[in-house]
């Protein structure tokens, strides 16, 4: 921000808000004749070095002394797995999306394109992928403006609505449009915001206030951030807009979580920039209307995106929710009507005023109005932020947008919603994403979280992992919700250890209807949905954890078993002299005795730890490792040779150092499993038993008299690279 | 980072040195806020940027200045993530266990860790360098797994580079 637009003196009439518009867009059209090169910052790109870029490009172009390029600043346009990002709009010219961009390759762009005028090619993302194609951007129109630049956004029509609101519009018909665009609270249960606004107008109150939920505590989910970081301004004139069409509000407060420091400095910065032009403060833009509008930075609990909990955490208490009703809007803030929207919900807000109801509701469904902004996370192709109509179907995000799923892995489900929310399998693909069809597959809406999962996830964990969120964020007050998830949790345990019976399933159903039923807030009510929609869409994946003792996923820890590969495994052992097929199932037998705790038991009484370190190593060696990388498959021969040397006393000192490094090498570099857990018998003999390996070395003989010269279950397997015989 | 070990002054008897002027500042902070509804929770996160952390001595005072019983302090202390009463490292690591990272292997990475510097989440090392947390969603879900450093955020984490990340911090 120049220094000039600092002090300006606040807007007194909206004719003067008009003259500034005028002499705003002056200033970008003026620009628009250079060459444009817009950095983008938000959270994820300055994370990736965006800000180094921004350093290169502004280092190269004064080095150059390009005259007709500009670098500006501009906040997240979503592209979050390709960041930094960097838009280059040239007069004329289709803008070019530079993505993955570092500070080397800098130099070639402006050498290439800003001073060459060619496109460098290779590092560009194709304007017409479906990603950028089937978006429909309305709540992030703003993202490649400069955020800390209010100017910017009063050229682009910014405080237009406010004006409109607030010389044309009587309170009642702000109430009447919203009502008539359909905007519902983006924030994930949906509720109708102008009816919400209805009830907080007619609730008797001289003193009300309005809130923005920026408390975006959903794992997976940080479309608010986006908006707070890159459109602030669009809240303000929301929240301003629905302080008038209240009544009585003079404050709000906009509630943005910790965890979100550039976000909460954009905001504050964006809020100082109004006040100082009049939109915030005792006399807006000359009408006489009041409001101003203050930041309070949550400390850290997820609980408070619970409306009553934000507002106790604002009056300076835990964040407990309380019973309903009364509802905030009834009795809120400070014992005051309250009503309470999402950050994007207050963006909305201005657009609907200034371009119309219609105009709003002509993309959506008959029930579901508008864009939604979603995160697009896990095992997907294009991670990022993306802006879609409500009721685009699923598999259209997912595949179109989303660019399918990595590695040529099977797509498997969608969780939607974080914690609150479910997951929504493969064979739903086409459910179209609007608050009613995704309700009525058990899941909710929620703030817009999709973390896509393939094979590999395995949704017993998924389960798990977010009843575990739940339990940790859960405040505590309520018994349903503070007995009923870890009751809930304790099974799914059970059930991912290979312990889980049959009726389990059914205690879990039993308890998930309960906690949802009786839990105070929403926390407690939404928390059993990952557990009632993975047991409604997955029960046969419970049923083999339970029955067959198998994570078919190869996820949960106690029940991955690492098996021969028949293909791959047989001929080469079929090819082992002296091999017979009970070798390999005699050692699964004896796998239980690997037990740390049972394994040093027996070392202090009777087994001999050399023997056993030298039997664990040519288990890999004959029939697991599959040979392909060298860290396992050298790594293996080498302790093999060495531990052979010890056992039958030809061992030196140095040897056990030697072992340890391989051990340590193995496990960090082997490509797989396989050669990574290979070592740990080794190295746990090692690190518990030195003086075992010791005696073999000094006195030249293994003290119980159990190593022999050759281990009596020895077959060598013949791809032993390396080992000498 | 100097401790403070001594019990909450009163107003008139604080002294020179580290922990009077850190009390002094509180005082200000507190002062500053001129008793209106809600300040709680700023006095709080204003002292723990003081200190980095809230001692008992430092919440007595809260308490006492603010008229809050000391056991509601605690109550709200030890509800929120962000407060804290042991002191932290001079680094802070995050390890994400958003849920994006968590299905990328925020969980090994924290594995890792434990093994190899015998951190545990909340934990501290002796030397005070490093202090351990387990952070719910940093919002850098395209970067999975993420670990953040102080304000450094590592992107695409590997367990086995988790060594040479640690290693440039002093």
């Amino acid at each position: 921000m120049n220094k000039e637009e600092c002090e300006v003196k606040p807007l007194a009439s909206v004719e003067e808000l008009q003259n500034l518009r005028e002499q705003a867009r002056r200033k970008l059209a003026e620009r628009g004749e250079k060459i444009q090169v817009k950095v983008h910052l938000g959270t994820c790109g300055i994370s990736s070095g965006a800000n180094k870029v921004l350093e290169a490009f502004l280092r190269e172009v004064e080095a150059r002394k390009l005259s007709d390029v500009v670098i500006l600043r501009a906040a997240c346009i979503g592209l979050c797995g390709v960041e930094p990002v960097v838009t280059v709009i040239t007069p004329g010219q289709k803008r070019v999306i530079y993505t993955d961009v570092t500070e080397d390759k800098v130099p070639q762009i402006v050498e290439q394109h800003l001073v060459g005028g060619k496109v460098v090619g290779e590092w560009t993302l194709d304007e017409a992928v479906p990603l950028l194609k089937l978006q429909e951007i309305r709540v992030m129109h703003n993202q490649d403006l400069d955020p800390t630049n209010i100017e910017e956004y009063i050229a682009r029509d910014g405080y237009q609505a406010l004006a409109k609101v607030l010389t044309g519009m009587r309170p009642e018909e702000v109430i009447e449009e919203v009502g008539k665009a359909g905007l519902r609270g983006r924030g994930g249960a949906g509720f109708p915001t102008a009816r919400k606004w209805g009830f907080v107008r007619s609730s008797p109150g001289e003193e009300k206030y309005v809130v923005c939920n920026g408390d975006e505590g959903d794992p997976g989910a940080y479309m608010n951030r986006a908006v707070l970081e890159g459109n602030p301004h669009s809240i303000i004139e929301g929240m301003v807009i629905g302080a008038y069409a209240i009544g009585n509000v003079r404050q709000g407060y906009a509630y943005i979580r910790a965890e979100y420091p550039l976000a909460i400095e954009t905001l504050s910065h964006a809020i100082a920039q109004a006040r100082e032009y009049g939109f915030l403060g005792k006399n807006i833009l000359g009408t006489g209307f009041e409001f101003s509008l203050d930041i309070f930075p949550g400390a850290g609990a997820f609980v408070c995106g619970e409306e009553t909990a934000l507002l106790g955490s604002i009056e300076g208490k835990r964040g407990n929710p309380r019973q309903r009703p009364p509802f905030p809007a009834n009795k809120g803030l400070f014992g005051q009507p309250t009503t309470l929207n999402n950050v994007e919900t207050w963006s909305d807000v201005p657009q609907i005023i200034v371009r119309g109801a219609d105009w709003f509701a002509s993309v959506g469904t008959e029930g579901s109005k508008g864009t939604k902004t979603l995160c697009l996370v896990g095992k997907i192709n294009n991670t990022g932020l993306v802006e879609v109509p409500l009721g685009t179907p699923l598999g259209q995000i997912v595949f179109d947008i989303g660019g399918g799923i990595p590695d040529g892995k099977k797509y498997k489900a969608v969780q939607i919603g974080g914690p609150s929310g479910g997951v929504i399998p493969a064979q739903h693909i086409d459910v179209p994403v609007d608050y009613e069809a995704v309700t009525a597959l058990g899941a909710i809406m929620g703030s817009g979280g999709l973390v896509v999962m393939d094979e590999d996830s395995c949704m017993v964990d998924v389960a798990k992992y977010f009843l575990g969120f739940t339990r940790d964020e859960a405040c505590g007050k309520c018994v349903p919700c503070r007995a009923g998830i870890p009751a809930m949790l304790a099974i799914l345990t059970k059930i991912s250890r290979g312990e889980g019976t049959m009726e389990d399933l059914d205690i879990l159903a039993e308890l998930g209807e309960m906690v949802a039923s009786a839990s105070l807030c929403g926390l407690g009510q939404t928390s059993p949905n990952p557990v009632l929609t993975t047991l409604r869409h997955f029960r046969e994946e419970y049923e083999s954890h339970i029955i067959d003792k198998r994570c078919p996923a190869g996820v949960c820890k106690a029940l991955v078993a690492y098996h021969a590969l028949e293909d791959k495994c047989l001929p080469c052992l079929e090819a082992v002299a002296g091999y017979d097929a009970g070798g390999y199932e005699a050692l699964s037998a004896a796998l239980p005795e690997l037990v740390p705790e049972r394994l040093v038991t027996k070392l202090q009484t009777s087994v001999c730890a050399v023997e056993l370190a030298r039997f664990s190593m040519t288990v890999p060696a004959q029939n697991k490792s599959c040979t392909k990388c060298p860290p396992c498959r050298l790594g293996i021969a080498q302790m093999v040779s060495l531990l052979d040397d010890i056992a039958t006393g030809r061992g030196k000192l140095e040897m056990l150092d030697l072992l340890f490094e391989l051990g340590d090498t193995m496990r960090v570099a082997s490509e797989c499993p396989v050669g990574k857990t290979a070592p740990d018998i080794v190295l746990f003999t090692l690190e518990h038993f030195r003086d075992h390996f010791e005696a073999h070395i000094l006195d030249r003989r293994c003290p119980a008299g159990i190593c022999q010269k050759t281990l009596s279950y020895h077959t060598i397997c013949p791809l032993r690279a390396g080992a000498p015989t | 980072m100097e401790r403070i070990e001594t019990e909450a002054p009163a107003r008139e008897e604080i002294g020179a040195g580290y922990a009077g002027r850190i009390f002094r500042q509180i005082q200000r902070v507190i002062d500053d806020t001129g008793g209106q509804a809600g300040t709680l929770i700023r006095v709080l996160q204003q002292a723990q940027g003081l200190i980095g952390y809230l001692p008992p001595p430092v919440l007595k005072t809260i308490s006492r200045d603010l008229k809050i019983p000391l056991s509601e302090l605690y109550g709200i202390v030890s509800f929120y993530h962000f407060f804290t009463m042991v002191p932290k490292g001079r680094h802070v690591i995050q390890i994400c266990l958003g849920t994006s990272c968590y299905v990328k292997g925020g969980q090994r990475l924290l594995d890792t860790l434990k093994k190899d510097s015998g951190l545990e989440p909340e934990g501290i090392t002796p030397d005070g360098k490093f202090s351990l947390e387990t952070v719910r969603c940093l919002g850098c879900c395209g970067l999975s797994p993420v670990m953040a450093i102080g304000d450094d955020v590592h992107r695409k984490v590997k367990p086995g580079e988790i060594k040479d990340i640690l290693s440039p911090y002093e």
